[in-house]
């Protein structure tokens, strides 16, 4: 390659600073994204994308040329893709393993590039970087054509809600710039794009490594018409500015109260734009007043527009907090806490349906419990596929709950109110994003049914407390034996129990259920629900299964009245429940007969703080099973 | 009316400063009292407005900083509203550490681990950073909402995705975050704000006659008397200036008469290297910006 300047200052700066800045104060800002496997140019395209807009300093290119020298795959070329390149361990590897941001600007616009790799974390990889692009650059190597990669990384663009779509084929200088070649290319990809619903987008003939239709049109191709690459980016128009014509919507970050005279709500606006005088509804609550000052460090604004961060006043005292959507009177977003959304699933550890998580979607935080998936999506062949789970990088629709309702809107018309993620509520990792389609109307349509003979009613009638004693406890550590004796001693007392045993259940309500990590959830979720419903109805639930991890034991403390719960944990070491062996099922476990095995080869996690420990080595059933009463009847 | 990127900017650091606000416990701003601190300190002031800032700033000091640099420290501690805390390392203190004999021990002692004192000595949970992407290679892929371990350390594999705006500030009791507001400003950008929102700046940005040595490829600049001159070594004035700001005996100068804020951004589109250069901290080694990272530097 000639050796080129590499930094070129802008004309305007040289001649009138003060015109230049300016002029630079009305760039706007465009992010996008480009997708492409390794061996499409990606790299090659941005590095070229930076060196064409000037963004390369001379330091930088000296480091370039040593780079390429040392570790290049360009021969006696500069290597782009070095440019691109991040974390030293990658570069050695000679992969990228992240999503980096890359940064140039021309004279009229100001761009962020998502630079995603193109290996098997690909979809995880993408997803983060296409959720805040508004535009993709899909590259396509001209003398491969449309790949199985190509359709997933449209897919994925067209689910992340990504309309402004460039079709780049790239290497044309290897095809000879022959026309015939493009239409076939772009003929296939528009045959794919039909069948994903995607509508318009433009292709261009493009070599990112010798700079053809980058920054100006080349003269390589006179068949081609179009913009080059460059000159589309600056003047495609913005989605964003597109978000000031939606109804008025902004999710309340913060409430600001320094004193009694000044109370303001700060926030980002989602969507429309906001005046004050305007009358508003605070959600989920729905009360109406109007904003009376839209409060700046500037002083007060007339008007605000989405994608600004603002403080609103209100005429009148509202209940307003984090997590509240402030919307337009008369068109405000819904509530509900019942979904249908699609999952893209980011963790190691699958997904567990009845699990309960965190989920963040604007500025509001709840507890979410994802069902078992209505399908998988292949994303190379768009297939649907059955499944009970999701693990890494794997996509699916399933149904959610809340605990609360939540104010959304479907991602289709607002990513700020229609993407969530989940966080794991152990670990605080976020293990997935998510796009909300549309409500189960069961949420707006079934309401509690009051009824007249109340569960404070039921338990006077029985003269007792309802209470739920939930024992766990591996296998063998005897669990049912001592429960069994717990609920004979409460019954001569008078009480009225009942007792839900493992096996038992399995047999009926969970026979549809296995022994793996989601099925174990489901069990458990199930039993919750059941023994709450007992405790309505007044009675002491005894239940004993191994139930062995700490979520779902406190997801069934969050479901049962306060101060109902007790935890009874049944201790023994794993050595003394084996050598016990009851049902025969360790034997049977290592030898391989029986998988998923509590303390074999499944985890079993202790409780940390139970209201009862009872240490089997100590204690005799008998005495365990008075200890247990004496503490609950005292 | 379309946002310019500048508005665009401003508001998604807003956010962010609110979100830290209002899921962490107890954050900071570290203020190093360089322009992108500066710029940092507006933008918490626009998110809070009217009310004061709801978190205190921390200058982890070296005490080897530029003499005007104390002073706008001492200006901005004045400030209504504003509070400021310094922290100096005992130790690095006590065995007197300077960058003349002590080469990067001075950075790892009085910086890397005066940060983590401070950060544990107060219990922050979260800390503004300055730092932006566009600075250097390794950090183009660091999340706005950095991750770090009970032992502040960084680890690249337990980065969190940051989807939308959707940050997820959750963590155990001793591990932290670092969150970077201007993740996503250039070094341009970061100058045409203090421009248009004339923020006050330390004046060793603006060119200067300055008493100034010549060092191993950097033009140093004679501070105060601590700077041991070498037998025949005459300061020698020239007009200078600084593009970026740090302990001063580490601090490369470069010759220039700009004065004002928009001559410094004609000088810097005129310049043909990129912004580092006049840092020593940053030539030890390949990726060195990394591996310090790593280890809780910044």
């Amino acid at each position: 390659m000639s050796p080129r300047p590499s930094y070129q200052a802008p004309a305007l700066a040289v001649a009138d600073i003060e015109a230049y800045l300016e002029a630079q104060q009305h760039k706007s800002l465009l992010r996008f994204i480009t997708c492409g496997s390794v061996d499409d140019g990606k790299s090659t395209l941005i590095g070229r994308l930076l060196y064409d807009s000037k963004m390369i300093f001379e330091d930088q290119l000296a480091a370039l040329a040593a780079d390429s020298a040392r570790v290049g795959t360009q021969g006696q070329n500069l290597d782009f893709a070095l440019l691109v390149d991040g974390l030293a361990a990658e570069r050695e590897q000679g992969i990228t393993i992240d999503v980096a941001y890359r940064y140039f600007a021309t004279d009229r616009r100001k761009f962020i590039v998502a630079d995603t790799p193109g290996h098997e974390q690909y979809t995880r990889n993408m997803v983060t970087g296409a959720s805040t692009a508004e535009l993709a650059v899909i590259l396509v190597d001209a003398r491969l054509g449309v790949l199985t990669q190509t359709r997933r990384h449209s897919y994925l663009v067209q689910l992340l809600g990504i309309r402004n779509i460039v079709l780049a084929v790239n290497k044309m200088d290897l095809v000879g710039y022959e026309q015939a070649r493009f239409d076939a290319v772009v003929a296939d990809y528009r045959a794919f794009a039909d069948r994903i619903g995607m509508g318009a987008f433009v292709a261009m003939p493009i070599s990112g490594l010798v700079g053809d239709n980058i920054a100006s049109r080349s003269e390589r191709t006179p068949w081609y018409r179009g913009p080059a690459l460059i000159e589309h980016l600056e003047t495609v128009p913005l989605a964003t500015d597109a978000e000031q014509a939606r109804p008025f919507r902004m999710p309340v970050q913060w409430v600001n109260r320094p004193s009694h005279d000044f109370r303001g709500y700060a926030g980002l606006i989602a969507a429309g734009r906001v005046r004050p005088g305007d009358a508003v509804r605070v959600l989920p609550a729905g009360g109406m007043t109007t904003v009376s000052r839209i409060a700046t460090l500037d002083g007060d604004l007339a008007e605000a527009v989405a994608g600004q961060s603002v403080t609103l006043c209100f005429a009148d005292e509202l209940d307003c907090s984090r997590g509240c959507v402030i919307a337009e009177a008369c068109d405000p977003p819904e509530a509900a806490d019942q979904f249908e959304a699609t999952i893209v699933w980011m963790a190691d550890e699958e997904m567990l349906p009845g699990r309960t998580y965190w989920l963040k979607l604007g500025t509001q935080t709840v507890t979410a419990q994802v069902q078992a998936p209505k399908y998988q999506l292949n994303v190379n062949t768009l297939e649907h596929l059955a499944a009970r789970t999701l693990d890494l990088n794997a996509i699916g629709v399933a149904n959610i709950s809340t605990d609360q309702p939540l104010v959304f809107e479907a991602y289709e018309q607002s990513r700020e109110l229609g993407g969530f993620i989940l966080i794991d509520k152990l670990s605080n990792a976020t293990v997935a994003a998510g796009l909300l389609h549309f409500a189960l109307r069961r949420a707006s349509n079934i309401h509690w049914q009051l009824l007249d003979v109340t569960r404070e009613l039921h338990a006077q009638l029985k003269h007792q407390k309802p209470a739920v004693l939930w024992f766990t406890g591996l296998s063998g550590a005897g669990k049912s034996t001592i429960a069994n004796l717990v609920e004979k001693r409460l019954v001569r007392m008078n009480r009225h129990t009942f007792l839900l045993d493992g096996d038992n259940v399995r047999h009926g309500l969970n026979r549809d259920l296995g022994f793996s990590d989601a099925d174990r959830v489901e069990n458990i979720r199930r039993v919750g629900e059941v023994a709450r419903l007992m405790t309505d109805a007044g009675l002491i639930v005894i239940t004993a299964f191994i139930s062995p991890f700490r979520a779902e034991r406190a997801m069934v403390r969050q479901m049962v009245a306060p101060g109902e719960f007790f935890e009874i944990h049944i201790d023994s070491t794993l050595a003394a429940a084996e050598a016990r062996d009851v049902k025969g099922l360790y034997k049977k476990a290592r030898a391989g007969q029986l998988k998923n095995f509590t303390g074999i080869d499944s985890p079993y996690e202790a409780p940390i703080a139970p209201e009862i420990h009872i240490d089997t080595a100590k204690l005799t059933p008998e005495e365990a099973a008075e200890l247990i009463v004496s503490r609950l009847m005292p | 009316m379309p946002l310019t990127h500048l508005q665009r900017l401003e508001a998604e650091s807003i956010h962010i400063f609110r979100e830290v606000v209002a899921e962490t416990g107890k954050p900071v701003l570290l203020y190093s009292i360089g322009k992108d601190s500066a710029v940092m300190l507006q933008l918490a002031r626009k998110a809070f407005h009217p009310a004061p800032l709801p978190f205190p700033l921390l200058h982890v000091d070296t005490t080897w900083k530029f003499r005007d640099m104390y002073a706008l420290r001492a200006q901005v501690a004045a400030l209504p509203g504003i509070q400021l805390l310094v922290y100096q390392n005992p130790e690095a203190k006590r065995r007197g550490i300077n960058p003349f004999e002590h080469g990067t021990l001075h950075t790892d002692l009085w910086k890397t681990e005066g940060l983590k004192q401070a950060l544990d000595h107060y219990g922050f949970d979260a800390a503004f950073g300055g730092a932006r992407r566009d600075e250097e290679a390794s950090r183009a892929k660091e999340r706005i909402f950095s991750f770090r371990s009970a032992n502040h350390r960084w680890d690249p594999k337990r980065q969190r995705p940051e989807l939308w705006r959707l940050y997820n500030a959750r963590k155990f009791r001793g591990e932290s975050m670092r969150v970077f507001p201007l993740s996503n400003w250039t070094e341009l950008d970061v100058w045409q704000y203090i421009h248009l929102e004339k923020i006050p700046i330390v004046p060793l940005y603006f060119a200067a006659p300055r008493p100034t040595v010549r060092r191993d490829g950097l033009l140093l600049m004679v501070d105060d008397e601590r700077l041991p001159l070498s037998a025949g070594e005459q300061p020698v004035t020239r007009s200078i200036r600084f593009r970026t700001l740090g302990c001063y005996p580490l601090t490369g100068a470069v010759e220039s008469t700009a004065a004002t804020v928009p001559e410094i951004i004609r000088e810097m589109l005129l310049t043909t290297t990129s912004e580092r250069q006049g840092r020593a901290i940053d030539r030890d080694q390949p990726a060195s910006m990394e591996k310090k990272k790593q280890e809780g530097y910044f």
